[in-house]
This record gives C-alpha cells, structure tokens and sequence, in this order.
C-alpha cells in the first residue's frame, strides 16, 4: 500500500528524497552505490586473499598442517548455515517484492538468527584456540601467533613452526574481518526488519531490502571462498 | 661541469659513463620537450592575449593529426628511453664471472663488509681499481640500501634475502658510501667511504694488519664447532647430504621440487632445514635460526662452495648469480 | 533569479541557519565542502609546519638544530598529514563537493547523508593520526616500510595506522558518491560527453578512490596487527617478507597519486577554456585520458621497488608501463596549450595558476621519465630527485591547480570578489618560492644525496640553504591567498552570478547558489565549453 504524500501541489511517495527527481532514479542510484561499496569489499578482502596466496605457495606444507588442525566438519557446518541464510534473505527480497510485510519480517529474523549460529559457532572456534593462550602457565594448544603459540600441537618446528602461525595470522585476519562483517549486518537486518513490521516497504519500493540483500549475499560469498582455502587445503 | 660548482658526483666506475650518458640524453630531449611548450604556450598567451571584450574566438574542436602526432612522437622517444635503460639496468645486474665476492650486511646503523681474503671492514670498502667487485648484501635487522653515487650502484639490503650489486672502479680515490634506505634514528649515519687504490696498494693494504682468516676458512672452523660434520661426512655416508660438490648443482627435494644449491638455498638449509629436505633423506637437521648471525652463515656459505670438485675456490659461480633471481621471497 | 553586481542573492545555502548544528548535521554538499575546505586547510597549516621544521634543520649539514629522533618525526608527519589529510581529499572533498552537483544539474550528490558522513570519519581519523604524532609522534615515514615499522619502530605506530585506516573510508564513500552522481543523475540532456572535463576527472578519480583504497586500508591494518600482537606477516625471522608489504603498499600508493593530480588537471581544464574564451582543444582525448591514468596507473606500482632485488625481467615490464602511463599526461599538456591558440586570453589569477600548473608539472612529469627509466632509477631512487619529482607535481602541479579552482570558483562560493592584485602578487611568489625550493634538489639528488637524512655531507649544504630560502618564500606565498580570501569573505565586493562570463550549468545559478541549486531542473542542449564563435551573436553571461 503505497501512501503518497502531497507536497505543494505535487505528489510523490513517501520514500522519495528530495534530491532525486523520481523513485526510479533513487532506486537506480542505490543500487549501483550498492554495487559500487561491494567492488571495494572485494578489493579490500582481495589484499588479505593476496597475502594469502603468496605465502601458500611459498610454504604449502606448513598450511596444509595449520589447515589440518582445523575441524572442517565445524565449517562445513557453518557453511550450510550461512547459504541457509542467504535462502532465508533471498526469501525476505522476494516477500518484500510481492508486498508480504510479515514475511519478509519472518525471513530476515530467521537470516538474523542463522547469522547468530554462525557467529556462535565462530565464537567457540576462536575459544579453543585462544583460550589456552590466556593467563600464565603452559600455554599447549594455544593458536593465536606471537610467543605463546604451540607449534609443538601440530607437530611442527623449526621453520615450519614460523610459517604455520602466517597461516594462522591469515585465519584469524580473513575470518575475523568476514565475522566483522557479518556482526555490522546484523544490526543493519534489524532496522530492515523493524522498517518492514512498520510497513515502510512495498512492492513499489522495497529498495534497501533489496540492497542489504546484495550486502548478506556478498558476505557470504567471501566465506565460500574463505572455507576451502582455509579449511580443505590437503584434503584430497 | 665546474668542479667548484659539481652537477654530477665523480664518475669512478665502469658503468658510470653509461648512466651519465643516458642522463644527458634523456635531459636533452625532456629539455627541449620543455622549453617547447614553455614557449609556445607563453608566445599563446601573450600573443593571444584579451585586448577586447568583444572579441570571439574561432570554434576548434580538436585536430586529430596532431594528437596522433604528439601521442605517436613520445611514444617513440620513451621507447628509445625504455630499451637504453634496459640495457644499463641489464648491464647493472649482470656481474662478470671474474667478479670477486665481497659480502656485505647492513646492521642498525653500519656496515659490515668481508673480502673473500678475510678482511673485515666496517662502513669502508678498499678495492682495487680495475678490477669488478660483487656483493651479496643482505641485512641483519631492517630494510637498507648500500648507495655508491660515484659508481652510480644501489641495492637494498633485505633481511632474509641476499640481493647482488657490482662495479668495477675506474678511478682511484675514496668515495661516499650511503644508507639509502630509511632505517631509523641513525640513518645518516650509516655512512662511508669505498676507497679505490691501485692494485699493488691493495695487496699492502690486504697484507697490512694481522693476518686475517678467510671466510672459507673461518667457515670450515665453523663447520666443525657446529658439528655440521657428524651428519655431513666427507664421504657419502652420513645421515645428511654430502657437501662436496654440491654448491651450484641442481639437487631434488623430497616434494620432487628441483631446486639449484646457491647461496640462498644452503642458507636456508641451515637456518630452517626442515624447509626444502633433499630427497632420500630423513628431515632431522636442527634449525641454526639463532645461532648464527648473518657473516657466520656467509662463511659457512663460502666453506661450502669451496668444497666444490678439484680447482680451489673461484669466486662467483653462475649459480650465486642467480641468487638474486631466486631467494624465499616475491619479487 | 539571478543577482546583480551590487548584492548578494537574497535567499542561498549560507543563509540557512549559522549555528552549529545547521552545519554539523547539514546534507547539502555545498556546506559539506566548506567543512571540508576549513578541515583541509588546517591539516596543510599543520603539515606545512613540519615541513617548516625540515627544511630548518637541514640548514646546516651536522642536524645540530634537533636531534636525529625529532627530524625523523618530522619528515613523516609532513608526509603523513600532505599525502593522508591533504593532498587526497583536497579538490574532490572541497570543490569536487561543491560542483559537481551544480555542474551537472542536481540538487545535491546522490548520497547527502553519507557526504556527511565521510566529513566525520575524515575528521575522526585525522583527530586519532594527530593524536598519534603529537604524543610520542610517528617516526617511520609515510611509507611504513617493514619489518622497520612492524619491529624496529619506537612511536605510535598502531595508532598512527588506525587513524589512516579511518581515513581511508572517507576517501572511498566520496569516491562512491561521485560515481552514483555522475552515472545517475545528470540533467536531461547531459550526456557522457557533454559533461565538464572537471566531472571526468572526478569520474576517473574516484574509480581509483574506490578500488586502490581498501587495498591500503588492510595493508595498513595488518601493520597495526603486527605492531599490536605481533602476527609476523612481514617479519623475515619468522617466515614473513618485507617486501610484500611494499607490493601491497605501492599498489594502493601509486594510484593515489593520480588521485592527487586528476581532480587537478580537471580544474585546469575548467580555466584554461574560460580565460581563453574558446572551446577545449581535443574534448574526447582529454576525457578519454583521464580513465586511461586512472587505468594504467594501476599496473605500475613497482617502479618504486627497482633496486629492492626483483627480476630484471619484472623491473623492464613496470619500466614500460611507466613510460606508457606518461603518454595520457603528456596528452591533456599539449591540448591545453592548444586551447590557447588564438583564444582570447585573460590573465587573471585563476589562469595564471594555470600557467603556472602547466609549467611545473611539465617538470615533475617529465622528471618522471628519468625515474621510470631503469638504468638512470638505480642511481636516483632514494635521492632528492625522487623528493623533487614528487613535490613538482604535487605542489607544483595539484597544489596549483587546487589554488587555481578556488580563486576561480570563489565568486561562486562566496557570491564575492577577492582582490585581483593580491591574486597576481601571491602566484608570483609561490611560483618563485617553488622552484627555489625543489629544483636545488633535482640536483642534490643527482649528487646523491639520500632522502630522510637529518645529517649530511658538507659539500650539499649551499644547495639544501637555497632550498629552505625558497620554501621560507613559498611559506609566505601560501599565507597571502589564505588573509585575502578570508577578507573578501567580509569586504569583498559581490561578484554576480557569473563574473568570468564562462560557460558551465553552476554559472547559470546565482552567487552564492540556493540551497536546492536550481528552481528548475535545466535541460541542456549545448555541446560544453560552447562559446560563441567569431560570427555569432552572443548573450552575455
């Protein structure tokens, strides 16, 4: 149900700012600006997947043990629930688009709540690897790279036990800064959410659902990328 | 160019003339490039200059011939830059194999330099005129650059890698030796002089002071301390690879790699072995990370590669040349 | 509703409301490029003093005039806060703001809240980097090379990396907003081709905002990361490699360079048109070079890594993009002067920038050539050849142009005149203090004095004192611009809305502009730079 408002003679929907000449033209701006932001995400990430690349090839025996270390299963897992989440918001777009508000409420919630899992399951990843590191005494199993770091828990020395811990930085820098991403989304799905319940959308205009969208579909992306490069390296 | 009033350091090295002509040409031309437009554009203005608000320029879009002109023109200009620069630059890189080796590593805020007699020297080099000089620079802690304007070389000095430079000095003398690269509170301080003598002056130099260990021998001193010799026996049958012969010569790892025995690979091998093992062999050498220093390892480097089948050690295989191309690092 | 030559406009932008918070919450781009302007004026204030403090010191060659640790401080707070807070944001973020919206006939860019928001991420970033170097200072260079800043550094380097980071996404939102802009919403009528070569150049520069800046941006972090806990990226004894570092700095630092000088060669274009009173020479090519800088600019970066032991085969591959990426530059030089060629030519101040910009950068371009070249960089990098080169084309050249634009524009702005003698006096002394400054060091360098040295040898002193005489001139030459265009603030004499007589949609608005820019969305018609040709009739203005 789109309201217009009247504005001195002329109408024109409520959601139309004042420096567009008409919806189409903010729609169409949105969107490439949307795109635009997700080139630079790609280069930003890009700098990380460099790095990444140059020291794989440079010592592919210390990432094939750092990576070994790694449950897959936990990411495999993680995997699925991230693609379910870009189902569910797949699912918010196109209730948006057919004008069911209580759905695309329903289905971003559920986005939220699969994102949630995620982030939970990260947050016990990154507990067993950290945890160990904290406080005095043995520091065994501690995976964070500096001093603390036991290289004797994948079997590694010598220079292997420096180049494993690159691989380790490059964990925690990819993954994190993806994890990053996805906890700026969640608070951006809940104003989508709350705008939603409070019928702001429409079939004619249902734009920032659209565009936070692109933005959930990209972050997952980034991770279908980052789970083989970070968890399947030697596993034939 | 007046001496009291210099535009160019001395030219003190064989490549020196090279640079300094392909400075002047390049000069020439972005000279004249330069005063051509300066002039034209004044002679424009001032000839063109608003004498009436009434006046209406002519409507001229453009002039393709020209653009194809002026784009086509510096095109070719800049690759005659291009190839002559490449050929300096290749000239540059490429050492002579008569060259002999002086190692060189840069340490916060000096510089360490060895003759491949022994001689050690720090923030001076003493070469003979005439004769070509390689270094193998590498660095201890941060980032240098070893910078000699009168021979016209530079080259950074990069921890965990070794990079090659090289001169042969025309003229006798002592010249400015530079940090060229930034490296913290004493940065220009790290600085001295190659000094130029002739050749009989040298070997009284070499002479002079005690009498120094070559870094072959202080290598081979090392190699027994180290106990390098319990695993890599003279003959074939140790638990390590043998040594002899084998600097230069390609050798198979047990990934299947192939790889070229240079100095960055032995170095390697001593620091972190368990990098590239030899194949056919068990990966049990213990890491020297931290128990040798850099000129430590360059001797050990140096007893190895004298190791090499029956003629006594020569200076500058081909394959320590290729050093630079190689080494644990992006280029 | 235009304004005539005696009053200013009754009702513009500046009108509505001189508190606080109409400024600290506005979304109309004009405003926010006024932010902008007084932001970026005070970080140059700022980096021109440390500057001040370099050339002081190398007034005699033993660095007795401080110690060794504080000049080291110095030259990279120049850098930093030049490259960082100035020279990128400059004309995009203050005249970019401001006109292309106006250029193109919009009320405003196409994302007001998100301008605003890149004003308050620059400042965060710049409050966070100054704090950095005014307690304990940065001390690594502009240039963070590893492992010395990751290891070796002893100053704020994390802090110092975070507000950069900061200020990375401001460069990158004001690139995103000009591109939506340009793409979306011109004026009917206003096609690709007939847009203002200053809005291509934007176009051009902000692609570059937004692709090489991320790149910097996570290079940047993981130094921070590296200085805080110690990861080991580019630490050698532990596996890293200093020299990525420098590949993944440079890919970012070298296209920002052309960020640099772009927007400036887009506000010469802009001039040299008006005060010739005749259309650009070669429209298409000047545009079509811009992308092909921006293009190209990405695929050299290792020029600036010759002697740090790569291949000779990788060195002459980046030798012969360099050479090529010079040939769009020498492009938009050659049209420009062809603009002039039987034009009617007004040497007010705005064009005697442009003079000036076309001479100097001609210099720092061509000096370029002498770098990209192989055999001649080993000698010259890390010499004062490289300092001269760079300063040639960035004060010489954008530092120019930016000073051009805005006494150009200023009438526009302001809706006031500044005083025309005061214009001409102060270019005179720039341009004689510039070249005072840095062509001394062309030669120091050649000599082979390095870069970064607080200490020198005693035979380069003559050349380092004419250098700080003339960067004392070029001080005083900044200064003047700065207290005249402030005055004409207050006393200036209206200026109407189009005092130069050019052509271009902000000159149809009144002086100052309304706030929503046009009452009527302008339909355009005309090919640009459409001055009347010899027989035509013309309308004034």
């Amino acid at each position: 149900m789109a309201e217009i408002a009247a504005h001195g003679g002329e109408t024109h929907h409520p959601a139309l700012q004042h420096h567009f000449t008409s919806l189409e033209q903010q729609r169409e701006a949105s969107t490439l600006g949307m795109w635009v932001f997700i080139a630079q995400e790609i280069l930003f990430f890009g700098g990380l997947f460099g790095a990444y690349t140059v020291y794989r090839t440079l010592y592919p025996e210390a990432f094939s043990a750092g990576s070994h270390h790694l449950s897959w299963k936990i990411g495999f897992f993680n995997t699925l629930v991230l693609i379910g989440s870009s189902l569910t918001m797949a699912m918010g777009v196109y209730s948006a688009a057919i004008g069911k508000k209580n759905r695309v409420v329903g289905f971003i919630l559920a986005t939220i709540l699969l994102g949630g899992v995620f982030l939970g399951v990260k947050y016990f990843e990154y507990g067993e690897k950290i945890r160990p590191c904290l406080g005095d005494g043995s520091h065994a199993g501690c995976l964070v790279p500096g001093a603390r770091f036991d290289a004797a828990a994948l079997h590694l020395s010598g220079a292997e036990a420096g180049q494993v811990q690159i691989y380790y930085s490059l964990y925690f820098a990819m993954t994190g800064l993806h994890a990053l991403h996805m906890i700026i989304g969640v608070p951006i799905l809940l104003t989508i959410a709350w705008f939603a319940w409070r019928g702001r959308y429409s079939p004619e205009y249902h734009t920032p659902v659209e565009l936070v969208g692109l933005y959930w579909h990209f972050v997952d992306i980034v991770w279908i990328f980052l789970f083989p490069l970070l968890y399947l390296i030697g596993h034939h | 160019m007046s001496p009291a009033f210099p535009l160019a350091p001395e030219r003190a090295s064989s490549v020196a003339p090279e640079v300094d002509a392909l400075f002047l040409f390049i000069l020439g031309v972005t000279g004249i490039v330069a005063l051509g437009i300066w002039v034209v554009m004044l002679y424009f203005a001032i000839r063109y200059r608003r004498r009436s608000e009434d006046e209406r320029p002519p409507v001229i879009h453009g002039s393709l011939a020209l653009e194809l002109t002026w784009t086509i023109i510096p095109l070719l200009l800049m690759g005659v830059m291009f190839v002559w620069g490449s050929k300096v630059f290749f000239h540059l890189s490429r050492p002579p194999d008569d060259a002999m080796t002086v190692s060189v590593v840069g340490k916060r805020w000096m510089w360490k330099l060895q003759h491949p007699t022994g001689q050690r020297e720090v923030n001076e080099l003493h070469v003979p005129v005439g004769r070509a000089v390689k270094l193998v620079i590498t660095s201890e802690d941060t980032i240098h650059s070893f910078f000699v304007p009168a021979f016209r070389i530079k080259k950074d000095a990069v921890p965990g890698r070794y990079n090659l430079a090289w001169f042969q000095a025309t003229k006798t003398g002592a010249y400015h030796l530079f940090c060229a690269e930034y490296c913290g509170t004493e940065h220009s301080k790290m600085i001295g002089r190659v000094v130029v003598m002739e050749p009989e002056e040298y070997q009284v130099w070499l002479a002079g002071g005690p009498a120094p260990e070559s870094p072959v021998l202080q290598g081979e001193k090392l190699f027994t301390d180290l106990n390098c010799i319990t695993c890599h026996r003279m003959d074939d049958a140790g638990r390590g690879p043998l040594l002899k012969g084998i600097f230069g010569r390609t050798v198979k790892l047990a990934s299947g790699e192939e790889i070229v025995a240079d100095a960055a690979y032995v170095r390697e091998s001593i620091l972190t072995p368990a990098a590239k093992v030899v194949a056919g062999y068990q990966p049990v050498m213990p890491a020297f990370q931290g128990q040798v220093n850099e000129e430590q390892v360059l001797a050990l480097i140096a007893y190895i590669e004298s190791l090499r089948t029956p003629t006594p050690s020569t200076p500058a295989p081909p394959a320590a040349a290729r050093t630079q191309a190689r080494g644990a690092s992006t280029r | 509703m235009t304004s005539d030559r005696n009053t200013l406009p009754a009702d513009h932008y500046l009108k509505h409301g001189w508190d606080l918070k109409s400024w600290l919450l506005t979304t109309d781009h004009k405003r926010i490029g006024l932010m902008y302007l007084v932001s970026i004026t005070l970080m140059f204030a700022i980096g021109s003093l440390y500057a001040g403090l370099v050339r002081w010191n190398l007034l005699v060659p033993d660095g007795s005039h401080m110690s060794a640790e504080a000049y080291n401080k110095a030259f990279t707070g120049h850098g930093v806060v030049m490259v960082f807070f100035f020279l990128i944001p400059s004309i995009p973020a203050t005249l970019g703001n401001f006109l292309i919206p106006l250029m193109i006939g919009a009320k405003d860019l196409a994302f007001p809240r998100i301008n605003l928001l890149s004003w308050y991420i620059y400042i965060v970033g710049a409050a966070l980097t100054m704090w950095a170097l005014l307690t304990g200072g940065l001390e690594t260079g502009w240039t963070f090379y590893t492992p010395y800043s990751t290891v070796f550094a002893e100053s704020n380097v994390a802090v110092a990396a975070v507000g950069i980071f900061i200020a990375g996404f401001s460069s990158i939102l004001t690139g995103l907003n000009f591109i939506v802009t340009i793409h979306k919403m011109r004026a009917p009528g206003l096609t690709w081709f007939r847009l203002p070569l200053f809005v291509w150049a934007h176009y051009a520069t902000s692609i570059i905002q937004v692709l090489g800046t991320p790149v910097v941006a996570i290079t940047i972090l993981l130094v921070a990361l590296e200085r805080l806990f110690h990861f080991g990226f580019f630490d050698p004894n532990r596996g890293g490699d200093p020299i990525l570092f420098q590949h993944l700095f440079w890919f970012y630092s070298h296209p920002a360079v052309y960020i640099m000088i772009l927007p400036s060669m887009g506000v010469i274009s802009e001039i040299v048109t008006c005060f010739s009173r005749k259309r650009i020479f070669g429209y298409t090519f000047i545009a079509m070079s811009s992308l092909a800088i921006a293009a190209i600019g990405f695929l050299v970066w290792a020029h600036h890594m010759f002697v740090s032991g790569m291949t000779v085969y990788s060195a002459m591959v980046f030798s012969a993009l360099t050479y090529l990426v010079a040939v769009p530059s020498a492009i938009k030089t050659f049209n420009w002067t062809a603009t002039l060629f039987r034009g009617s030519v007004q040497w007010d101040t705005p064009m005697i920038y442009v003079f000036c910009f076309i001479g100097l950068f001609l210099v720092g371009g061509l000096t370029g050539l002498f770098l990209g070249n192989l055999g001649l960089d080993v000698h010259l990098t890390d010499t004062y050849f490289i300092v001269a080169h760079f300063h040639y084309i960035m004060v010489g050249g954008a530092i120019m142009g930016y000073l051009g634009g805005l006494h150009f524009w200023w009438p526009k702005i302001t809706g006031r005149n500044y005083i025309e003698s005061w214009g001409k006096v102060s270019s005179l002394l720039v341009f004689v203090g510039f070249n005072l400054t840095f062509f001394p060091q062309f030669v120091l360098g050649y000599l082979g004095m390095p870069r970064r040295y607080h200490a020198y040898p005693e035979e380069f002193q003559i050349l380092n004192v004419l250098s700080t005489a003339g960067a004392t001139i070029l001080g005083f030459g900044y200064i003047f611009p700065f207290s005249y265009l402030t005055h004409s603030l207050l006393r200036g004499k209206p200026a109407g809305d189009n005092p130069w007589g050019a052509k271009g949609l902000e000159w149809t608005t009144q002086s100052p502009p309304k706030t929503h820019n046009f009452d009527e969305v302008p339909v355009v018609t005309e090919e640009p730079y459409h001055y009347a040709a010899e027989h035509e009739d013309h309308a004034r203005g």
